[in-house]
């Protein structure tokens, strides 16, 4: 199958570039970013996937799927362009899958969608509104992506859309939220919270995006792997230390004395679980995660070890 | 393991029937070294401090789904920490019950930390379900939060029962267990409740006592718990089909909180006669007393 990924260049894009390629699948990717020692055979298109250029690929290599991985969050990107990355650059991939003949396009959103508040419930269904929007204003642009990418379900027939809604990942690539909030020694807290977090491994992330495209299933799904850990239990287990700090200290510490800058919405993520049902994603492609909770983090741990 | 955990408590815990992980906890957040810290206080309150009589404890299933729906006896939560030691030391292997908690304690700064660790979660029907499909053991209150706030003359009697648990119990195909609880208002005698106590800590109320704070007294309290009801339907029926159900189960638990009543003037008076009250044993049709 000839397969197009926008945003190849990210980590979670190689992987699945890679793989895809052991497959036997065709490989074509479109990314500003570079990618030093990409495997020959995969076609690689330096363009935005937002311009004429990008509209070019899909008209001249006609990929029966796309893989649309070109969003970023508010750790990349932190101005009005990621806005436009990920609302433009989404609607123009369903934009081109229509207008070129793709068969089936996979959108690989993100479980914080659902938000982190109080009282939302643990194990949200797909079904589950967007609380992301009011809970962490930061999130509202790739909530609205996958919205956007959701309508393809109703205004493009002829396509087999799937949005994928993944939990955190976490792995010896370092790559994610999570990850990325791990990375110093000392992992801040809110003091008297300690909530679930809900993550794989990359290698189970590729896995079932890969999945995902073989089995082609059409629809909305929440994709997870073992059961969800605390966030304290996660930072132990990774040889980091914990720091619980009162709210109104936390607040004023983000970005100082080592501790992560963190959007002030990200707070509620801090304190309150999102944590998703994937049983509909296990029932549609038969998909079972090999990396268990311990192995997710002792690998984040061995790759990214606390220098003391 | 840790200080404040008692060996047996947490040998017991282990045999709790839970998919914990590598690390202790289960996929809603309990924690084995929790739960073994709160099962050690509880056996205190459970065994010594209180006197307890149990009553039905074998209705109370072994495995698989089932909703234990009982009665608010006043005196804050006495009543669902002794119904959730109940089901942890009475039953063979331990099962926990996992009670809905208020939406508030969420918000407050280690309430929501300590009760979830204690596989006690936010009350929300989203989350009751997938307890339910995953053959858990669910405590509900129905009267909700009026139901903790009965005052002293209140305590035995009744207050709206809410529906939504019968339409879950329906959907679901749950077996409902009721209960009847009764001793927890001579616990903690609530002689008002103070709402501005209660904003200060994020709280509905504080309930005053008459010695001030709901420090519990060692009362005589008495749990009944009776055969499950089954209610056939998909849990979409008309709202006036749904009350008849709830109606039933009412009736059942006032029935029950009856039995309780007479079950502990008995024992009192029994325990006015004689020394020995403490050790008072009865050889029920469906229990035992201590």
């Amino acid at each position: 199958m000839r397969v197009l990924i926008p945003g190849i260049s990210g980590v979670l894009g190689q992987r699945v570039a890679k793989r895809l390629l052991d497959q036997g699948h065709e490989v074509i990717g479109i990314d500003r970013r570079p990618w030093p020692n990409a495997p020959a055979g995969i076609e690689l298109h330096d363009v935005d996937i937002r311009k004429r250029a990008a509209e070019d690929v899909f008209r001249k290599r006609r990929p029966e799927a796309v893989i649309h991985m070109a969003t970023v969050t508010h750790l990349v990107e932190r101005t009005e362009e990621r806005f436009r990355i990920n609302l433009g650059g989404t609607r123009a991939v369903f934009e081109h899958c229509r207008d070129w003949g793709v068969e089936h396009a996979i959108f690989v959103g993100r479980h914080t969608y659902y938000g982190a508040a109080a009282d939302s419930p643990l194990y949200h269904v797909e079904e589950d509104p967007p609380m992301a929007v009011t809970t962490f204003p930061e999130l509202s642009d790739l909530v609205a992506a996958d919205l956007y990418a959701c309508t393809a379900l109703w205004r493009v027939p002829n396509l087999v859309t799937t949005v994928l809604r993944m939990v955190y990942t976490l792995g010896p690539t370092g790559h994610g939220t999570l990850a990325t909030f791990l990375r110093g020694k000392r992992v801040p807290m809110v003091l008297g919270f300690d909530p679930l977090f809900h993550f794989m491994h990359e290698e189970d992330v590729t896995s079932a995006i890969c999945l995902t495209l073989e089995k082609r299933v059409q629809g909305v799904y929440n994709v997870a792997g073992p059961a969800p850990v605390p966030l304290s239990v996660i930072a132990k287990g990774a040889g980091r230390s914990m720091v619980p700090l009162p709210e109104a200290v936390f607040r004023g510490m983000m970005g100082r004395f080592g501790l992560p800058k963190l959007p002030p919405g990200a707070l509620s993520h801090i304190k309150y679980p999102v944590v998703v049902d994937g049983s509909a994603f296990r029932k549609a492609t038969g998909f079972q995660y090999e990396m268990p909770e311990m192995r997710c983090i002792q690998d984040y741990e061995d790759a990214f070890p606390v220098l003391r | 393991m840790s200080l404040f955990i008692d060996s047996e408590i947490a040998a017991r815990v282990e045999r709790l029937e839970l998919p914990w992980n590598s690390y202790g906890c289960d996929p809603y957040g309990a924690s084995k070294e929790y739960l073994a810290r709160a099962f050690t206080a509880f056996q205190f309150l459970y065994r010594h401090y209180f006197k307890i009589g149990i009553e039905g404890i074998e209705y109370v299933p072994a495995r698989g789904r089932a909703m234990l729906v009982g009665n608010h006896s006043g005196g804050v939560a006495v009543d669902g920490a002794m119904v959730i030691a109940s089901s942890f030391f009475e039953k063979d292997p331990p099962r926990l019950a996992q009670g809905m908690a208020e939406k508030f304690m969420a918000r407050a700064p280690f309430m929501g930390l300590w009760s979830t660790r204690c596989g006690q979660l936010t009350g929300l029907v989203e989350t009751a379900e997938h307890l339910l499909n995953d053959e858990r053991l669910l405590m509900i209150f129905p009267e909700g939060a009026r139901g903790t706030a009965k005052l002293y003359p209140e305590r035995n009697s009744l207050v709206h029962f809410g529906s939504g648990f019968i339409r879950l119990a329906m959907k679901t195909k749950t077996p409902i267990i009721p209960f009847g609880f009764v001793g927890g208002g001579e616990a903690i005698p609530t002689i008002a409740n103070s709402v501005t106590l209660g904003k200060l800590f994020g709280a509905p109320y504080v309930p005053i006592t008459p010695w001030l704070l709901a420090v519990p007294a060692p009362a005589r309290l008495e749990l009944t718990y009776s055969e499950p009801m089954m209610f056939d339907g998909s849990g979409t029926e008309e709202d006036e089909v749904i009350e008849g159900y709830v109606e039933q189960v009412k009736q059942r638990i006032a029935g029950l909180i009856e039995v309780g009543r007479e079950r502990r003037r008995k024992a009192l008076s029994w325990s006015s006669d004689n020394d020995e009250a403490s050790t008072f044993t009865f050889d029920g049709k469906n229990g035992e007393r201590r």
